[in-house]
């Protein structure tokens, strides 16, 4: 771990308390594929710990960018750049001394697309834990079962431990990325449209989990639904084209939006 | 009016259905072919004894019928024979005119002898000649198990011989030409002195056997009515082809069929087994998979991973893709050059220097061979690795890197067992290609007769700088280059066939493992 992330623990008690400055804080951030075709514009975001932070808007308009700008996945493209900057508890993710690798394990990352490896559930679960190289055996079966419980997924798996992964059904296979997201104990997990290849009892599983995890985890979904938004974030962040419309607590927006574009997309009169 | 049409592009349908059918059908005659007459090379045909009338001579002629043909300048229906007993007739096969044809018929007291030299013998046996007893006189098939006890006896002999000349004398041999490179000092000169002893002992023995073994002689009379004899140590095994029921047939080409896989070659490879070429081109094929797979696998992984896309890279690749289109001689040639001569030379002046101007390694070799072979086939490797790795979805890589992963853990971790299925298709394609090729082989390390095989019983075991017997250098050899070759044609379909068969068997065991694999990653959602 690089020096800029043990102060990261330290201050991170300090931070807390400080509400209004976020655990992420995004500051004029801005995005282009390609060097040329700008994806985000000036984006500035604080983004408050446990909590849940939606990002809704149509395709195109850049939560997804500014997701994965978060955990620095955005770095597997070939010719992106950025301006601005990203801050975990106050320190830059685009700092020099910033090794990705450390800042990946503190920022869990579930995909639209359930993407588990083609192992065991065990395996899958530890995965994050195996490529730090942890061994003992007794940190790895706990992290385990830890996992799975804090995913909902105990119960329903756990004679089945060593049974492939993509024996299990789509919400299953969900929430065992969930649970290999939080496996490796992140600061944030980011949620890419979750839910958006589940069905509703799926869905409402998911949604209930994610509402258990925010206790111990700062959550940004990003997602298609409306409904999802409301029902379970603390702050919504409305982006268009590539701009952060409106920011605000989630009632705030779906009951009382300030802009009219807001009001537009979440009455469903374009999006 | 309403005018039925050929939908567009139906002509070309039917155009290419026709020509996967040709192909098909081509195919399936040629491996039918090659099937038919390879096996038949095994069944006992039945022996007959024709009366041949030619310009107003009388003879008689006993063997089998190989085909009836017309005859290329006349036109008339002529017959060839396999009448055997080459010693005595100066030619194993001869055509006669069927107008000359007179009485046919399947005399039951006909025996087919093999020989270790000049073929086998059509003829009716006579009696055994003892150097120092009455000589036993043979009837009829009673008589057949007191021949055979000789034979048996005879074997036992030859067995030994072998087993003395093979092994033992081998091991000294093998231990003088340690101790000579040796510096000399007077123990050694005693070691070596003791030991040429022994080699004299040995040879001495062998020699006694042998002679015991040829001492015994079958008297036989052949079509022309002649007596001659053939040693009883030379004698591999005898039966009557036209007193046999269909079980004894069929013993007789089973055992015929073990013959051929499990021995070694007898005189110039035509007659024998084919073991020693079986066991090269197996052992060959294996080792050319353990060099190209790790060698196409890391350049595929650093072309696809790593390297990024840009002019060099699209040049890289159509290198690569070139390689694959370079006739396979050229590689033979290449192989010469750097491996036997520069890097089997390099290695022979700096570790066998005391054995110069002998070359070890400087020579074809089975390593240097399947070396050469490797590098012909790693062109079809990167290409079908590169696929593979393409073909592991997106998130599979995101999901990883994601969990804190780095790149190399998730190459080797997620990325290489999720394509190991693709890398092994790109492996059997590789070993199909390979198994097969003959002409680059002939430069660095094939021969016509291996003396031993590349894996023995001899320290150390794996003897990589030997030469090799290869399936498809004995069929050139057996059809091309043999003294006649019309006698050799049955083991050239045989050989081919079990080529066939070889690759095909290799090519099932790597399917068998690459479906295993995937059967472990099935029920994939990706």
């Amino acid at each position: 771990m690089t020096a800029s992330l043990e102060n990261t623990e330290a201050t991170m008690s300090e931070e807390q308390t400080d509400a209004e400055k976020g655990i992420i804080s995004i500051q004029d951030f801005s995005f282009f594929y390609n060097k040329t075709a700008q994806a985000l514009f000036d984006i500035n975001l604080e983004i408050p710990a446990n909590q849940i932070t939606s990002f809704i808007g149509p395709s195109g308009c850049g939560k997804s960018t500014l997701l994965r700008s978060i955990n620095r996945m955005n770095d597997l493209i070939h010719d992106v750049r950025h301006e601005g900057d990203i801050q975990i508890t106050g320190n830059s993710i685009f700092h020099r001394l910033i090794d990705v690798i450390s800042l990946r394990k503190r920022v869990g990352m579930v995909f639209q697309k359930s993407n588990p490896f083609p192992k065991s559930i065990y395996e899958n679960v530890i995965f994050g834990l195996r490529v730090a190289g942890i061994r003992d055996r007794k940190v790895l079966d706990e992290t385990v079962e830890r996992s799975l419980r804090s995913a909902a997924l105990w119960t329903e798996v756990k004679d089945r431990l060593h049974a492939s992964a993509l024996g299990l059904s789509g919400g299953q296979m969900q929430r065992l990325c969930i649970a290999r997201a939080i496996a490796s104990k992140p600061q944030i997990i980011l949620m890419d449209e979750p839910c958006s290849a589940l069905d509703p009892v799926a869905t409402g599983k998911i949604e209930e989990l994610t509402r258990e995890l925010k206790k111990e985890y700062t959550i940004i979904i990003v997602t298609h639904s409306m409904q999802q938004a409301s029902r379970i974030s603390d702050r919504t962040a409305f982006f268009y084209l590539g701009k952060v419309v409106e920011y605000d607590d989630t009632q705030t927006i779906f009951s009382n939006p300030a802009n009219s574009q807001t009001e537009d997309y979440i009455t469903g009169r374009f999006g | 009016m309403l005018q039925r049409q050929a939908a567009a592009g139906e002509p070309l349908v039917w155009l290419s259905s026709m020509g996967l059918a040709t192909g098909i059908a081509m195919v399936i005659f040629l491996l039918g072919l090659i099937l038919v007459n390879g096996i038949s090379v095994f069944w006992p045909k039945r022996v007959v004894q024709l009366q041949v009338s030619e310009d107003g001579s009388e003879r008689q002629l006993i063997g089998e019928i190989v085909k009836k043909q017309k005859q290329a300048t006349s036109g008339d229906q002529e017959w060839q024979l396999y009448t055997a007993n080459r010693d005595a007739f100066g030619h194993s096969f001869v055509y006669v005119p069927e107008a000359a044809i007179g009485e046919q018929s399947q005399p039951l007291d006909i025996l087919k002898i093999e020989r270790l030299e000049f073929g086998s013998v059509f003829g009716r046996a006579l009696r055994i000649e003892q150097a120092d007893a009455e000589p036993i006189s043979l009837v009829g098939e009673a008589d057949d198990p007191q021949l055979q006890e000789f034979v048996d006896e005879a074997t036992a002999l030859r067995a030994e011989v072998t087993e003395i000349e093979k092994s033992e004398i081998g091991r000294v041999n093998n231990r003088i030409e340690r101790l000579k490179r040796k510096p000399a000092n007077s123990a050694i000169t005693a070691e070596l002195a003791s030991l040429t002893g022994e080699y004299e002992a040995l040879a001495q023995k062998a020699r006694k056997l042998r002679d015991l073994a040829t001492q015994t002689h079958l008297i036989y009379e052949i079509s022309d009515g002649r007596e001659r004899s053939v040693a009883i140590g030379h004698i591999v095994s005898f039966y009557r082809p036209n007193a046999m029921g269909l079980s004894a047939r069929c013993g007789r080409f089973l055992h015929n069929a073990k013959v051929f896989l499990l021995d070694a070659p007898r005189e110039a490879n035509t007659e024998g087994g084919v073991f020693p070429a079986i066991f090269g081109t197996v052992i060959m094929t294996i080792f050319m998979s353990l060099a190209v797979t790790p060698f196409g696998v890391i350049t595929a992984i650093y072309l696809h991973e790593y390297a990024r896309t840009g002019p060099l890279l699209t040049s890289v690749r159509i290198a690569v893709n070139n390689l694959a289109g370079v006739p396979s001689i050229v590689f033979g040639v290449f192989g010469l050059g750097f491996f036997v001569y520069f890097v089997g030379g390099g290695i022979d002046r700096l570790f066998f220097a005391d054995t110069l101007p002998t070359p070890t390694f400087g020579t074809g070799g089975i390593l240097w061979a399947s070396l050469t072979l490797s590098l012909l086939t790693v062109p079809v490797v990167i290409v079908a690795a590169e696929e593979a790795l393409s073909a592991v979805p997106r998130g599979t890589r995101e999901a990883a890197l994601a969990c804190g992963a780095s790149k190399w853990q998730t190459i080797q971790r997620v990325i290489l067992p999720a394509s190991l299925p693709g890398i092994l298709t790109g492996m059997i394609l590789a070993m199909a290609r390979g198994a097969g090729e003959v002409a680059p082989l002939m430069l660095v390390g094939v021969v016509k007769l291996a003396p031993s095989l590349a894996i023995n019983s001899s320290y150390p075991f794996v003897h990589l700088d030997q030469k090799f017997m290869h399936l498809g250098f004995h069929i050139y050899d057996l059809g091309f280059q043999s003294p006649d070759s019309e006698a050799a044609l049955p083991m050239v379909f045989a050989t081919t066939l079990l080529l066939i068969v070889v690759v095909v068997v290799l090519n099932l065991a790597g399917i068998l493992v690459r479906d295993r694999l995937r059967r472990k990653y099935a029920g994939s959602t990706f």
